[in-house]
């Protein structure tokens, strides 16, 4: 067996223990990546920037820990510039396992920025069956939720008063890594025609420009690069932006083992075609 | 009275609400929310149907040697959230015990076992991508500008991400669409189906 | 850090090392982290609906708010427990056959607005023109309708048929070589947001 044919029969253990180095190495010695803003989530940005202080921005974060990677940094920097605008909040979560993170994030980010839970921000808290919730909240948020995640009724919370549904929100975000996007989209903008953006995992990422090219989205934020972009254009680096120098590492690695696979492949090729077993 | 009244309600809920898009009225947004809310609470009952199956099939495998130490560690993790969170609403905000198991088991764990597919995607990426054909060509080629886009070459990467940003908006758009289109023909035919009474896999067998 | 947070933290560490050690093999460790996980996901979703969803929409609602016309939607649910008995499973159609009914009804003429009509606006919206813009909105509808071409199975692929619905083809793998690439993004970021904890772990422990 020559040592291409052994390169192409490597045991997958190997290139486990490649991408764990790969992602190592910044870890030991980092470096600054550039990273320059792409249309669709600059649209977002200033869709962001153009509310009003005091004007109302809801913020769906339909996630759960296995995504966390990718969308806690989008949900920090579309909080931050929000709380730096002094827009009103209004938080929400359909993944089930949702609700720890989000009370994290915004507590945290509450302290960080002077912002009272209940004046400046309100978190709803979680319900299932995500569509049907979207349709009801569409109607009144006090239906679905008749108090918050902190069992405060909603009326008690001054952010609450005089907002009734989604035609009081100037826009919607949607940070989701399941199909509760296909859902803002249908049965939200769909029905109520309130103005959408998402900030979705890489995974989905490819699956939603139609609906931006169609206008019923404003913007995608798409992946771990789209919320490095966010961070950028609020000049407030984050982990979106602390993990670019990993995923230039680790994606160096992927795309020289596609071509080590790929020039292995043609070299044996004539080889197989002798022996009758190439394709 | 166990097949044709549970039609019926399909039927005639289902009609209600179709008709309802076309009347945006007040009383009738109020029958949407109502009608919506009804669910909620329908399912928010069912839904410790799918808590207790799981935590019954591991009470049954406490007998099944082999099993019983997992089984043990599962219902010991379910019974200890119980007990730290059920007693106070204020358990679900931070700083609790049980939002403190939270973040350091369930964040973790969840977040690793997500991670492996880093290597799972760099092997299959390894063995598979290979420009067998035509299409494996193109599909790679795609691939390969997409990932391109991390890395900083200069002009390079400036060239490369306009190209990608048209694959994005246009090819890829337009491959999504028709896929999405296609399942959206599929979801309404199948709900008009379920309304008409025609579809009624969902009652399961007598 | 305290030093009950390093301990808490190293917890989480030796968690992930369990989860970690499943890229050799299966073992002991990783099915002792994933069954752990697997209970106290259960136990903390419970404890979620108990409070936040049981207390706040349906015991509060009727008993503290006396809002009586509840009791029908929480009975409904309650018959969903009946699934569990033999002789007595077919009453819980009744709470299937609401939840169903009204989800299709109103999904039916949102999924047609939103999933096609808009999408077929999208496709046809942009004039046609001698520029950049009309080049791609020629490309989008010639592409949109290769791709349906290629998925529409009621006709043979032959002929004029088979020219489209091979351009088609292409236009689909493009999109899946995009969404490829896109999900390498993806899963390496869920690895480096771990190897990020495990490094801020070593230096809270060791000094950076």
């Amino acid at each position: 067996m020559t040592f291409l044919e052994k390169l192409m029969q490597v045991d997958r253990r190997w290139i486990y223990l490649a991408i764990g180095v790969a992602v190592i190495i910044p870890a030991i010695k980092s470096f600054n990546v550039p990273v320059s803003p792409s249309p669709e989530v600059k649209k977002v940005y200033d869709f962001v920037e153009n509310i009003k202080p005091g004007e109302y921005l809801f913020v769906a974060m339909d996630y759960d820990p296995t995504s966390l990677a990718e969308l806690n940094p989008m949900a920090e920097a579309i909080l931050k510039h929000a709380f730096i605008r002094n827009e009103k909040v209004v938080i929400v979560t359909l993944a089930q396992f949702g609700p720890g993170m989000v009370e994290a994030i915004t507590s945290r980010l509450a302290t960080e920025f002077n912002k009272v839970r209940g004046v400046d921000y309100a978190f709803l808290g979680y319900r299932p069956y995500p569509a049907i919730t979207i349709l009801a909240m569409g109607v009144d948020f006090r239906s679905p939720f008749p108090v918050d995640y902190y069992g405060t009724p909603l009326d008690s919370l001054p952010v609450m008063r005089g907002i009734k549904n989604f035609y009081n929100v100037k826009g919607v975000i949607d940070l989701t890594s399941g199909n509760t996007a296909d859902m803002w989209l249908t049965d939200g903008n769909g029905r109520y025609g309130f103005p959408l953006a998402i900030g979705i995992t890489g995974v989905m990422a490819a699956n939603y420009y139609q609906y931006l090219q169609s206008g019923q989205l404003f913007g995608i934020i798409p992946g771990i690069k789209g919320a490095a972009e966010y961070e950028s254009l609020i000049k407030r680096p984050g982990e979106g932006m602390t993990q670019a120098a990993y995923q230039v590492v680790a994606h160096t690695v992927i795309i020289l083992f596609i071509i080590l696979s790929n020039v292995a492949y043609f070299a044996t090729r004539k080889g197989r075609a002798k022996s009758g077993g190439a394709r | 009275m166990k097949r044709e009244i549970p039609i019926l309600i399909v039927g005639i809920t289902g009609v209600i609400l179709f008709l309802q898009y076309f009347i945006p009225t007040d009383w009738s947004m109020q029958l949407l929310g109502t009608s919506q809310d009804w669910v909620i609470v329908i399912g928010i009952l069912a839904l410790p149907l799918g808590i207790w199956s799981l935590v019954k099939a591991n009470i049954m495998k406490l007998q099944v040697k082999g099993e019983r130490f997992y089984a043990a560690v599962l219902l010991t993790g379910f019974l200890v959230m119980l007990i730290f969170g059920l007693p106070h609403r204020s358990s679900l905000e931070q700083g609790s015990t049980f939002m403190t198991l939270f973040n350091t088991i369930l964040i973790p764990i969840q977040a690793t076992i997500f991670s492996l597919l880093a290597f799972f995607v760099a092997s299959a990426a390894y063995r598979a991508f290979r420009a067998r054909s035509v299409l494996a060509t193109i599909l790679l080629l795609t691939a390969f500008l997409v990932m391109f886009r991390w890395l900083p070459l200069g002009f390079i990467s400036t060239a490369d991400n306009a190209i990608v940003a048209w694959i994005l908006s246009v090819p890829n758009m337009a491959a999504n669409r028709a896929i999405g289109m296609g399942i959206g023909l599929g979801g309404a035919a199948m709900a008009i189906k379920i309304i008409l009474g025609i579809e009624r896999t969902y009652m399961g067998h007598d | 850090m305290t030093t009950s947070q390093l301990l808490l933290n190293g917890i989480a560490v030796f968690l992930t090392f369990c989860i970690f050690s499943f890229l050799y093999k299966d073992n002991p460790f990783y099915k002792f982290a994933e069954r752990l996980v697997a209970g106290v996901a259960t136990g903390y979703w419970t404890v979620l609906l108990f409070h936040t969803n049981f207390r706040d929409k349906v015991w509060d609602t009727i008993v503290i708010n006396h809002q009586f016309i509840y009791i029908i939607p929480a009975l409904l649910g309650i018959a969903m427990w009946t699934r569990f008995s033999k002789n007595y499973s077919w009453i819980s159609r009744y709470s299937i056959a609401f939840y169903i009914g009204i989800s299709s009804g109103a999904g039916i003429p949102l999924i047609f607005y939103a999933g096609i009509f808009k999408q077929l606006q999208g496709t046809i919206s942009t004039p046609l023109s001698f520029s950049w813009a009309g080049l791609n909105a020629f490309l989008i509808i010639v592409a949109v309708l290769a791709a349906l071409v290629y998925f529409f199975f009621s006709a043979a692929h032959k002929g004029t048929m088979g020219t489209v619905s091979r351009i088609g083809i292409y236009v689909v793998m493009i999109g899946f070589g995009a969404g490829f690439g896109l999900t390498v993004m993806g899963r390496v970021a869920l690895l480096v947001q771990r190897i990020i904890f495990l490094k801020g772990y070593a230096i809270a422990l060791f000094g950076g």
